[in-house]
């Protein structure tokens, strides 16, 4: 029992009993250490570890070994943690004895470390680290390319400089081989209707979508229908403001507005666009002689709403009509001309519900619609342009009055389910009717309808960070051809180094044939089963933010391809090889972004009426396409540049032998080589300034700079004796245009800032 | 037995006392740690601990402010290909300063550093949605505290580290800047330990804008 009779007295004992404490603790000091290595036995070096609920613990050092000294006594959790690895714990007790402990840590798998599925493939957008490659900006900036789409995708490798058909003509494949997918749903007519032997822009303007996967073969099984291609558009989402835009130029002038809701949560959006090339064809002389000058009415209009559960709603449709009447020297008699007119219009609807349903799962649905009718007229006239016979029956043959509608209806449904880890399952349906009808000469009606329904599954399993596949499998049925089948997909990727990975794959992929290959006069088709191309490829990808290595080999092999003649049937075959390498480099050079594609090809194929196996007029061995952009910030200018090269394509003049009965090779050749060197430039005057309330952007752009002879193909006439060059309307193309825009609320100025 | 009851009662207070001095003093230390940290190792090193108090203290918001505050500026200067990573582990921490935390200015000051990290991934295809952001960030930040110069430093040094071009420079930085000062110049920290960062930096640009 104590008794204190002074304060002095009670305060050394404090004294006392707090050195005491004090002292105690010095002496119970415990020392740990360890090291910690990944399942490898590899050290880990960065790792933290902690005493839980103390304040002690340690990092591991390049070697792995970590050293801690605690006061703390008694029973703890140690741990180790660190990003992408699963932690470990132990339980440990502190009593001054020193603690060795080692912990293994496993790697986690995870989305940011995984090997990716690239085989094939070219994915854009901003959200995947992996191959990063064509953005909606990048697009717009690609000298030559015009704002669209499939010309810039033009400069990736697996593409052929087609010029007089519109498409994507990949690794020896047709433009209709390629097929484009908007938020999933097939689109009909993707391009402006047009006359022969010119290419005509896509219809959907870049800026629509957020991002976009080319792929150039064995992609994923939740598509179809295409033998040699995929591009699949990503709609955006809600914009980032309210905005009204209006554009003039030297071929159209449009207007627009956004509405962003103030709450951020729904959006519309309407806009108009007019094009009419008088003013241009004024000043820049066509080789066609145009009665009708071309001219096309755009609109379209959108919502989108964002769901509570953070899933999306949109809507997006696009009206658009165009006319145009041309005339050429016939080319059976230079006396005569032949007209062509054409009138079209367009209606696509597409609308989309993304949703999260909770414990891993996703959904998407989505239905669109298209209608489309062109009223295309052929005419041959006098030197006076006026209609004639001439009782010469290959020339008045080629008097045709055609009017086509393709109607499309697509339902499609597609279930997401996160399995374990980033491994995804993911499956659904999708139904597709056709309706198509040709009324020839007003005499000949033929209507073809067609039921098309596929069912899909594929998987994403990843075994470890450096291993990863991609199976799955779709069932096909088309009532057209009272044909079903099963198109098997896989791909593995192997990562084989920091940035770097290696893939393979293989798919099969089946086509319904088109249906003016196999039209019927009378009435429907003529029975005829799927297409078919199996595809083998290899890949390897090193890439970093600002570099990309690219480099695939690949085989194809066509089998049931149609045969016109000696009957309209399946029997036609073919084949394509090659390799294709990709380097983008956005670091070398200061402020220059630049791309090298060269593809090496090696294809022929037997079909339509092709009277043995030869290499098709749209293939050509040796493609390259060199890309620059550069932003000169002092003029606030970019100056972009394209060369695209390719070697000569062959031609032929295939004819009929009524002797034999049979086609023939009458004559044929290659075309000279391709060379085309596209410019642009954009200047933005009011970049950065904040109390700009307009943002301008003006462009100037030309092709074919270097004014080069451009030859896609020849002509034969029927005798075989005239041979004409299928050249572009004229050589060069020149735009000049200024785009402006009105932000509504202030958050231009945020953007500027931080240009 | 009065003088005994006040005995324990002290010795009570001075464990009390203790903990929470020992707060003060790790983390008064780590703060110190950060600002002489040069290296990644070090770095990493610092945030560790601040998250190892975070974790034992529980209530604490501080500790997983610099944290998040140190994986941000990681993220920025980052030269390599893991600044998305780094900015997204830093929101993750931060996340837990703002569950401690609501509204607080200095948290929304570091969500602006965040955004600008992602920004800087790829400036040109990221700059409308994270240019926004930044903005936002700022502004929320000054109206969770009017006294905070902090947001007007971030505002500052951002239109200061923006090319004229684009609507930067010393002649649109500088009044914000002077702002700024002004609010540093009344501004008192709470304690030691409060964020208390950037008038130097503010210092700079008045100096670099005269």
């Amino acid at each position: 029992m104590f008794v204190f009779s002074n304060d002095d007295l009670m305060k050394k004992l404090v004294g006392i009993i707090t050195s005491v404490f004090l002292f105690s603790n010095v002496f119970a000091q415990t020392k740990i250490t360890g090291t910690v290595n990944d399942n490898k036995n590899k050290p880990l070096a960065g790792v933290s570890i902690s005493i839980l609920n103390t304040y002690d613990g340690a990092t591991s050092d390049v070697n792995g070994k970590f050293f801690i000294t605690t006061n703390e006594q008694g029973a703890f959790i140690i741990e180790a943690k660190m990003l992408g690895y699963k932690s470990a714990s132990q339980n440990i007790s502190l009593n001054k004895n020193e603690i060795k402990i080692d912990f293994i840590l496993k790697e986690e798998v995870s989305e940011l470390k995984a090997v990716t599925v690239t085989a094939g493939s070219f994915e854009a957008g901003d959200k995947k680290r992996v191959a990063t490659v064509l953005t909606a900006l990048d697009v717009y900036t690609t000298g030559g390319a015009n704002g669209d789409i499939t010309s810039a995708i033009k400069t990736l490798p697996g593409t052929q400089q087609v010029g007089e058909q519109e498409g994507l003509f990949v690794r020896g494949g047709a433009g209709y081989e390629t097929k484009q997918m908007i938020d999933g749903m097939v689109v009909n007519n993707p391009f402006y209707s047009g006359s022969p032997d010119i290419a005509t822009r896509g219809r959907f303007a870049p800026g629509l979508f957020k991002g976009n996967i080319f792929s150039t073969g064995g992609y994923s099984a939740l598509y179809g229908q295409a033998l040699s291609s995929v591009l699949l558009l990503e709609s955006i989402d809600l914009p980032n403001r309210s905005e009204a835009s209006a554009s003039i130029s030297s071929v159209f002038v449009g207007a627009g507005f956004q509405h962003l809701a103030k709450n951020k949560k729904s959006s519309y959006g309407i806009n108009y666009g007019y094009t009419n090339l008088l003013p241009y064809f004024a000043v820049i002389k066509q080789k066609p002689d145009y009665f009708t000058l071309p001219e096309f009415h755009n609109a379209d209009a959108n919502f989108r709403i964002k769901t509570k559960r953070g899933g999306m709603i949109k809507y997006y449709t696009n009206f658009s009509a165009n006319k145009m009447g041309l005339r050429n020297v016939d080319i059976d008699s230079s006396l005569l001309k032949d007209a062509f007119t054409l009138k079209n219009n367009f209606w696509y609807n597409n609308v989309s519900y993304k949703e999260n349903l909770g414990k891993g799962w996703k959904s998407l649905l989505g239905f669109s619609y298209s209608t489309n009718n062109d009223i295309i007229q052929t005419d041959i006239q006098n030197q006076n342009n006026q209609s004639v016979t001439t009782g010469i029956h290959y020339i008045d043959d080629k008097k045709i009055a055609l009017n086509s509608q393709q109607d499309l209806t697509v339902l499609r449904g597609v279930l997401e389910k996160r399995i374990s880890g980033i491994s995804t399952v993911r499956f659904g349906s999708e139904y597709w009717y056709s309706f198509n009808k040709y009324l020839y000469n007003n005499n000949f009606t033929s209507t073809i309808k067609d039921h098309y329904t596929a069912i899909f599954a594929e998987t994403d399993l990843y075994i470890t960070n450096q291993l990863a596949f991609k199976a799955g499998g779709r069932f096909e049925y088309s009532s057209m051809m009272k044909a079903r089948n099963i198109a098997p997909r896989l791909a593995l990727a192997y990562k084989t180094g920091n940035n770097a990975q290696m893939s393979i794959a293989f798919g099969e992929f089946y086509q319904k044939p088109e249906v003016l290959q196999i039209m019927n006069y009378n009435n429907g088709v003529h029975q005829t089963g799927y297409t078919k191309a199996t595809h083998y490829l290899i890949n390897y990808i090193k890439n970093t933010s600002l570099q990309t290595f690219r480099v695939e080999a690949f085989y194809k092999k066509y089998n049931n391809l149609i045969k016109t003649f000696p009957d309209t049937n399946n029997t036609g075959n073919g084949y394509a090889q090659g390799f294709e390498l990709f380097w983008r480099d956005k670091k070398t050079f200061k402020n220059i972004d630049y791309w090298i594609s060269y593809s090496y090809l090696d294809t022929k194929r037997d079909f339509l009426n092709y009277p043995t196996t030869l290499q098709p007029t749209f293939a050509t061995p040796h493609t390259l396409s060199v890309v620059t952009k550069t932003f000169v910030t002092k003029w606030k200018t970019g100056f972009n540049f394209t060369y695209n090269f390719a070697t000569g394509r062959p031609y032929y003049n295939i004819a009929f032998n009524n002797n034999t009965n049979k086609y023939e090779i009458l004559d044929e050749g290659k075309t000279i080589s391709l060379h085309n060197l596209g410019f642009s430039l954009n200047y933005l005057p009011n970049l950065g300034k904040q109390n700009a309330k307009t943002f301008i952007v003006l462009v100037a752009s030309v092709t074919n700079v270097l004014n080069s002879n451009l030859i896609y193909n020849y002509r034969y006439s029927y005798n075989g004796l005239n041979k004409v060059a299928v050249t572009p309307p004229a050589k060069q193309f020149f735009f000049i245009g200024c785009f402006l825009s009105w932000g509504v609320d202030k958050t231009q100025d945020a953007i500027n800032n931080n240009l | 037995m009065k003088q005994l009851l006040i005995a324990f009662a002290l010795l009570f207070s001075t464990a009390i006392f203790a903990q929470s001095d020992k707060y003060m003093s790790a983390m008064k230390a780590n703060i110190q740690q950060m600002k002489d940290a040069k290296t990644n190792e070090e770095n990493i090193a610092v945030i560790q601990k601040f998250e190892r108090i975070a974790e034992a203290e529980k209530t604490q918001w501080l500790p997983y402010y610099y944290a998040a505050m140190l994986k941000a500026t990681m993220a920025i200067i980052s030269q390599e290909d893991n600044k998305d990573a780094l900015a997204d582990e830093a929101t993750t921490t931060l996340d837990k300063a703002d569950a401690l935390s609501k509204n607080n200015s200095e948290i929304l000051c570091i969500r602006s550093l965040i955004a600008t990290a992602k920004m800087l991934v790829n400036p040109q295809a990221r700059y409308m949605e994270f240019g926004m952001l930044i903005n936002k960030y700022i502004n929320e930040a000054k109206k969770a505290d009017a006294n905070n110069p902090r947001p007007y430093y971030l505002e500052a040094s951002n239109i200061f580290n923006t090319p004229k071009q684009f609507g930067g420079g010393c002649e649109k930085s500088k009044p914000i800047a002077e702002k700024a000062l002004q609010l540093y110049n009344s501004f008192k920290p709470e304690n030691e330990i409060a964020p208390n960062w950037g008038k130097e930096n503010i210092e700079q640009i008045l100096k670099a804008c005269n």
